[in-house]
């Protein structure tokens, strides 16, 4: 009886929490699908006029949907690189001990905890002296700050589930590390590398400062396309609407996959 | 824990290192160098010694913004730990639902933090907001564009909403690993609900939650883009966190000398708290 009881008070907090969640994003996209007239006109909680036409200015006007493909671009490039560096990297610290390696480790950390804010103006003097400002590879190099450590520990803490034991029966067997390494290794720690592309993503794709210092026109993230705008009118709500929807689509949409390692991720590959 | 020692295991951490080097190296290395050194423009610099160290440690307006940053931290983590937990222990533990759960809390983490900004800035507006209107209509006086109270309030119930979710999941997967074996010895105890939380659930979460203080504490503790978005560091100086500050001395009105200070300033602060926070981490590993 008191375990019914139980489960009921917790659907009760769970089913007020999530509504806590989501009413703030459902008024983003009750405000999308609204004209500008509807949104400063009349107040109502949901559209009475559906109209698309906010997501059609933003998917027909160039200096919009270029912000998305400037800030995919870069993070896809961020996330390729990280992964590259850190899947060598992760497997020496899973496996081995050498010179230096806790600090080596923990100075990675520090990498990860630094604040973006620090390093803005030193990145943006770096990327115009070599001649990389406003670039998207200068987005990406400069988001391995605190992707590639994030890679190196949620992949490290996937590696040493592995048993150390099917490295040395491969290698016994003949494998050569780099063969070993892509054939054997690497399908093992399928999920583990799919959890750290999932979280350098996601993280290069919600950092705003870096993106916005090192971008002017070529490679503006939408991010930064999306405060001029609130600056410049503040008028145009329905269209800011709509783009923050679609910034949140990407993550919205590949989260079911790595559901049951949004824990382990976040916390840095240690749960 | 005993690996074998191998040394030419460093190249394979070679390719990180060169990166990294790129990424954080050079770029502190300047702010070293501008730490130290005054200018007049025309890249002519001037050996200032630690003037600008002793100029920002005595600066009113960054001791008031380091009060402001503490206090903020302090009250994130005094609602967002708490909550999280209770949160944690009422979350469906398998099946569907679980899934369905899990997803939906962690929507607000992979939002981009200038569109939460925007989210919570549309939201609290009185004229088009929901929560806005709706206090309005319950005759509160309510605009966090005037008030640094409201401010205050807008920019902590933003951040309970976007990142309780983390301390709840972390929490949670603290919770899974507890063995069903655990509670049933507490049933035939007849232990309490309380002495469950108190004796099974908490300790066995220890390790988690260490991890989502310090995580909290260092994310809120160099939070930028949000408060940024929703209220500009305002009304006045208000909401004028570290990062905030820092970075209209920087690139606002291009004060390297202190800028830079400032940053190796904060930057040690946020070594020392890494330095805990691998502790804990490291050691949690080592005992499993």
């Amino acid at each position: 009886m008191t375990a019914r009881r139980a489960s009921i008070g917790s659907a009760v907090v769970m089913t007020l929490y999530l509504m806590f969640l989501l009413v703030p994003i459902y008024w983003l996209v009750n405000m999308s699908l609204k004209t500008n007239a509807e949104i400063t006109g009349t107040f109502s909680l949901y559209p009475l006029n559906p109209t698309l036409n906010n997501y059609r200015v933003i998917l027909t006007d160039p200096s919009w949907y270029m912000g998305y493909v400037n800030s995919l671009i870069y993070v896809v490039m961020n996330t390729a690189l990280s992964l590259a560096v850190a899947l060598p990297a992760a497997y020496a610290f899973s496996r081995y001990r050498f010179l230096g390696d806790k600090h080596l480790f923990f100075w990675l950390l520090t990498n990860r905890m630094a604040p973006p804010a620090v390093f803005a103006l030193p990145f943006f003097q770096l990327y115009s002296a070599v001649g990389l400002f406003d670039t998207h590879i200068a987005v990406a190099l400069a988001h391995c700050l605190f992707n590639v450590p994030l890679a190196v520990w949620i992949l490290e803490g996937f590696m040493s589930g592995v048993p150390r034991e099917i490295d040395e029966t491969a290698y016994i067997d003949g494998y050569s590390f780099p063969r070993f390494f892509t054939r054997i290794f690497m399908p093992l720690i399928a999920s583990g590398i799919g959890v750290a592309a999932f979280f350098c993503f996601m993280f290069s794709w919600v950092e705003l400062l870096l993106s916005r210092t090192l971008t002017s026109v070529n490679a503006k993230p939408i991010a930064a396309t999306m405060t001029r705008t609130v600056s410049a009118s503040g008028l145009d709500w329905g269209v800011l609407a709509a783009a923050g929807v679609l910034t949140i689509l990407p993550g919205a949409l590949v989260i079911w996959f790595v559901r049951n390692y949004i824990a382990k991720g976040f916390a840095l590959g240690r749960v | 824990m005993d690996k074998p020692v191998n040394n030419r295991a460093w190249f394979l951490v070679l390719p990180v290192l060169v990166l990294v080097a790129f990424s954080a190296v050079i770029p502190l290395m300047t702010v070293v160098n501008y730490s130290v050194q005054d200018t007049f423009g025309n890249n002519q610099f001037f050996w200032n010694g630690l003037g600008w160290f002793q100029e920002v440690l005595e600066s009113d307006r960054i001791h008031a913004a380091l009060g402001r940053q503490l206090l903020f931290s302090a009250i994130i983590l005094a609602i967002e730990i708490p909550l999280g937990i209770f949160i944690a222990l009422n979350m469906p533990k398998r099946g569907f639902w679980a899934s369905l759960v899990l997803v939906l809390m962690a929507l607000p983490l992979l939002i981009p933090w200038n569109v939460v900004g925007t989210i919570w800035q549309v939201f609290g507006r009185v004229d088009i907001g929901l929560l806005g209107h709706t206090l309005a209509a319950l005759g509160i006086d309510y605009n966090y564009v005037n008030d640094p109270f409201d401010a205050w309030a807008t920019i902590i119930v933003m951040d309970v909403w976007h990142w309780t979710s983390l301390v709840a999941l972390l929490c949670y997967a603290g919770l899974q690993s507890i063995p069903d074996a655990y509670y049933q010895a507490a049933r035939i105890d007849q232990a309490s609900r309380w002495g469950v939380f108190r004796f099974i659930e908490l300790p066995k979460m220890q390790g988690v939650l260490l991890i989502a203080v310090l995580l909290r504490f260092m994310d809120s503790f160099m939070i930028y883009t949000e408060p940024f978005v929703v209220t500009g560091g305002g009304p006045g100086n208000a909401t004028t966190f570290l990062s905030i500050d820092l970075v209209k001395m920087a690139i606002g009105q291009f004060d390297l000398g202190p800028a830079a200070a400032f940053s190796l300033i904060y930057f040690l602060v946020i070594l020392l708290i890494s330095w805990v926070f691998y502790t804990v981490m490291t050691a949690q590993k080592d005992t499993p």
